[in-house]
């Protein structure tokens, strides 16, 4: 596909013309436009960025967008994601996938991605369903909850997937929800441009198979903490006083404290939900944790890493290496 | 003529038998003496019994041999199982101070050391390995020098260490070859530069030449190896080596860094490659390079973590699910996993798919002398067609369909050269048309697309080539590593006036089917393979048409012998269609069998 280079780079230039076949309604499509707009407000050249996605209808992100892109695997878009950027850190890298693949069959990989700080983004779609399929439980569905396209009611508790990144070492963790379009770019954006590994968990409403957590049950005001009060249902953390930025992450009782916080407001049940970012910390990402082993990745990523001269030849020295095996 | 002799180290793990078979080893190719060593082991750190095979000769050799002429005993444990298979000629060392040998079998010299008296009453135990081998070193006729230089090797900056080992190995050397008759077979010191090597290192090092920049593996033995390598030559090598939780992770990384232009590589045994297979449909549909390593070992599931099987060959040919084109490529020797790596990252890169090695146990693990000049090959790397600027093109697709089935890869980067990949079926600019009501045409053209590439694939092969008695009307055919033993086999029955060749495969999928056909059409062919089943001899049959006239097999987890092959093939002669041989020597068995046990069980079906 050529690209559709314009300047100043719009969030036309980040759509591609294929057709588009969520349901009416579907909150994927709020996360589309968000992301959209989010890597035209960044400037992003698209041939250097490039959208992974698992299996699901989340997965579906990968094909309308005008990036470079990779539909992975169910569960795994994770490693794919971590070894792309891995051979090119220079690479602008945005994952995306539902909450099945993400927190179910992903989930080692969920966990795991989180040790290792690898720059990129993570957005999850978090319907409670595997929408694709038909609507089954996913993981993030609560016990005893029954969605109109399950036949009993959900025998598992749900996973708690900040709380999980929490402890799985994610070092920038929020939330936010589909039809929220400000908030959720601004989250976008700062999930990109945060330097280390982002998990971004979006509450997304699938019209469908969801008739639990619809869009109107999450616009909806429900009881505050005054008499007779209403207050929005989906409320933004950060806007009321809540700061999970960790300022000197030297200072372990800063760190500490920031973490339990964090955890406390990660396993937040209730009426209301919270959103906007949990926790935050600079730690070294993947790329200078490696560079610090590796020194020759300072100089050049692995996928330009020389190892032929002009006549085709590996340039590999292995001399010294096989006079190890001599005696 | 070839002098050899093949010397046994019995003990428990953690007994040291495997640094004193190191020296043995070590102190050989420093005569110029070619070595293969392989060592039947447990899965455990410490206890247990471990069997160190070494076969040194004067001439290079290709396999483990089959008898062996003179023992170290570390314990009692190892006189009780291996003494009984010696015979006459053989020498028998061990700690007289310990070690009880009981009787010995006819011809066979006892060399008991006693050891307390040797090496002092305040050495270290380890110390007794150190004095039985310099008695060894004596009694096979060394210069005491040979031994001594490897401890200054081993031992560079521990000069107290050296002088210990020294001393005792001397006093080893010292007593035995003053009490005890020397061996029968004098081994003739050659020029020879030798280093010795694991297959798993050759695979490594042939992985590092041909460019591997990122290596994903999840520790599997005997796989192992190779993780251990990278990990402590990535620095210097600049090679990206990451640890992944599970070998679905490792494999989708690997893809992942492929699918950026890396030359990646991931390794694993059947367990591990049985998680990776879902990947490696991706990375065919993808079309992405990625080699993958699989080093069998004995299956199925947990199987048999430390012994020899060629048992892989169906789930290599069968892992992951629809049609799509793969490389298969299974090595002949530790020195061809060197040619082998360099061999699939082209075929990788060329041919834009899987390409998946099937190593094995007795390769990998096993080690033996190369001379330095095996390095020096020409080879070129060939990155097939790619494209890595913006050649101004408008209208780039990632999939296009051509005559050859591949299409110009793009690196993600290139400006104007957006793509992108699906592991759903897509068209020719990368779209999803897993959605759409239907669509044959375009399924169709791109199955065939991607099908067509591996049409030109045989031709970069080195071509089949008959060993042995060419003009010979048997013909033993093998796959892998068993090329070693075979080759071996046949020769000795070329000697003994037996009119047999030998045809080894080391492409299998695609498969030279007319050559194979050209070759043994009309012919007896006796397929000879580690495995139950006949899997290789199936493949034979399918790809080429060719039913194996009779069959040899060895699934007992210990590797073949030339003596095995050489029996089970007279066997067949005889009229056998089925010859399942088993190693019986007393040492591989608990309980011990009484008496001694050479072979075969033949069977007809
Ligand atoms: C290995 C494997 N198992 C099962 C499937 C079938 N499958 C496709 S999507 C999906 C669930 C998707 O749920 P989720 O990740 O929550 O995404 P959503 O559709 O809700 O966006 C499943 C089970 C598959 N593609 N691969
Ligand atoms: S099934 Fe649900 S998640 Fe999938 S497209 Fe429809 S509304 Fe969206
Ligand atoms: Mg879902």
């Amino acid at each position: 596909m050529a690209s559709k280079l314009q300047t100043p780079l719009t969030v036309a230039a980040y759509k591609s013309d294929v057709h588009n076949d969520w349901c009416p309604g579907c909150g994927d499509f709020g996360i589309l436009q968000a992301v959209q707009q989010s890597f035209a407000e960044l400037g992003l050249p698209p041939w250097e960025s490039m959208v992974f996605a698992g299996i699901g209808c989340s997965g579906k992100v990968f094909n309308y967008m005008a990036t470079h892109g990779v539909h992975t695997l169910h569960g795994r878009v994770l490693p794919f994601a971590v070894g792309a950027k891995l051979a090119n850190p220079n690479l602008e890298i945005v994952a995306v996938g539902g909450d099945g693949d993400g927190y179910g069959i992903g989930a080692g990989h969920f966990v795991h991605a989180g040790r290792r700080n690898v720059d990129m983004a993570y957005i999850v779609m978090t319907n409670e369903v595997y929408g694709l399929t038909k609507g089954q439980a996913s993981p993030t569905l609560g016990r005893g909850q029954q969605t109109k396209s399950l036949p009993l009611p959900n025998t598992n508790d749900a996973i708690q997937p900040l709380a999980l990144a929490l402890s799985s070492g994610y070092t920038w963790i929020g939330r936010s929800y589909a039809f929220d379009g400000k908030h959720l770019k601004e989250m976008i954006k700062k999930a990109m441009q945060h330097k280390g590994m982002a998990l971004l968990d979006v509450l997304q409403p699938c019209p469908t198979f969801n008739d639990l957590h619809t869009t109107e049950w999450f616009n909806k005001k429900v009881k505050g903490a005054g008499e007779n009060e209403m207050v929005p249902r989906v409320f933004n953390i950060n806007e009321q006083g809540y700061n999970g930025s960790v300022q000197d992450p030297t200072n372990l009782d800063e760190v500490n404290t920031k973490r339990t916080k964090a955890f406390e407001m990660a396993n937040f049940r209730g009426e209301r939900i919270p959103v906007g970012v949990f926790y935050e910390i600079k730690l070294p990402t993947y790329d200078e944790r490696m560079q610090a082993q590796v020194p020759m990745l300072k100089q050049y990523a692995p996928a330009t890493m020389p190892y032929q001269d002009a006549s085709h030849l590996p340039t590999t020295d292995l001399s010294k290496v096989y006079e190890e095996y001599m005696f | 003529m070839a002098n050899e002799i093949i010397v046994g180290i019995g003990g428990a793990a953690g007994d040291g038998g495997a640094s004193t078979g190191d020296n043995l080893a070590q102190t050989s190719a420093r005569q110029g003496l070619h070595v293969y060593v392989y060592t039947s082991y447990q899965s455990l750190i410490r206890g247990g019994h471990s069997w160190i095979r070494l076969r040194i000769s004067d001439t290079k050799v290709t396999n483990i041999g089959d008898q062996v002429s003179a023992m170290i005993a570390l314990n009692q444990d190892s006189m009780d199982r291996h003494l009984q298979e010696m015979k006459a000629g053989a020498i028998c060392i061990y700690n007289g101070d310990k070690v009880k040998p009981g009787k010995a079998p006819e011809g066979v010299q006892l060399c008991p050391l006693p050891v307390f008296e040797l090496a002092g009453k305040d050495a270290l135990p380890i110390m007794q390995n150190t004095v039985a081998l310099g008695a060894l070193v004596g009694l096979l006729g060394y210069d005491f020098q040979a031994l001594s230089s490897v401890f200054e090797h081993t031992f560079k900056k521990k000069p107290q260490v050296v002088e210990a080992n020294v001393t005792a190995a001397k006093a080893g050397f010292d007593f035995a070859v003053k009490t005890y008759k020397k061996h029968g077979t004098v081994l003739k010191k050659t020029d020879a530069k030798l280093a010795m090597v694991h297959g798993n290192n050759i695979l490594a090092m042939g992985a590092a030449n041909a460019g591997c920049k990122v290596y994903c593996a999840y520790p599997m033995s005997p796989a192992t190896g190779i993780l251990h390598w990278m990990a402590s030559h990535g620095k210097d090598l600049g090679i990206c080596v990451r640890q992944v939780e599970d070998e679905i992770g490792v494999a989708n990384m690997a893809i992942g860094a492929g699918q950026m232009g890396v030359r990646s590589m991931c390794a694993t045994s059947g367990g591990g490659f049985a998680l990776m297979t879902e990947a490696i449909g991706m990375a065919g549909i993808m079309e992405t390079p990625v080699v993958m390593i699989n080093v069998m070992r004995g299956g199925p599931s947990t199987g048999l973590p430390t012994k020899q099987e060629q048992g892989d060959l169906n789930q290599a040919i069968g892992a992951s699910q629809g049609d799509f084109p793969r490389i298969i490529i299974a090595p002949t020797s530790i020195a061809d996993c060197y040619t082998v790596m360099e061999e699939s990252f082209n075929l990788a890169e060329k041919y834009q798919c899987p390409v998946l090695v099937l190593s094995d146990l007795l390769m990998s693990e096993g080690h033996c002398t190369l001379e330095a000049s095996f390095l020096d090959r020409e080879f070129k790397i060939d990155r097939g067609e790619l494209i890595l600027e913006d050649d101004g093109d408008k209208n780039y697709y990632r999939y296009k369909d051509t005559p050859s089935g591949i299409s110009p890869r793009v690196i993600p980067g290139v400006p104007n050269h957006l793509y992108v990949s699906a592991t759903d079926e897509h068209d020719e600019d990368g779209v999803t048309i897993s959605d759409v009501y239907t669509d044959p045409i375009t399924r169709k053209k791109m199955v065939d697309k991607r099908a067509r590439k591996m049409e030109g694939v045989v031709k970069d092969y080195t071509p089949l080539k008959l060993e042995g008695d060419a003009s010979s009307n048997t013909v033993v055919v093998t796959y892998g590593s068993t090329w070693g033993a075979a080759s071996e086999a046949v020769e000795r029955l070329n000697k003994e006036g037996v009119k047999v060749a030998h045809l080894s495969f080391k492409y299998l999928v695609p498969f030279q089917e007319k050559e194979a056909i050209a070759l043994l059409k009309g012919k007896k062919v006796i397929v000879v393979e580690m495995n139950k089943a006949g899997q290789f001899a199936r493949h034979l049959r399918a790809e080429a048409g060719i039913t194996a006239d009779a069959n040899v097999r060895k699934y007992d987890g210990e590797p073949f012998e030339p003596k095995h092959i050489v029996e089970g093939i007279k066997e067949v002669l005889k009229g056998k269609n089925l010859v399942e041989v088993q190693s019986l020597e007393p040492g591989w068995r608990t309980p011990h069998p009484p008496g001694p046990g050479v072979l075969s069980t033949g069977s007809t079906h």
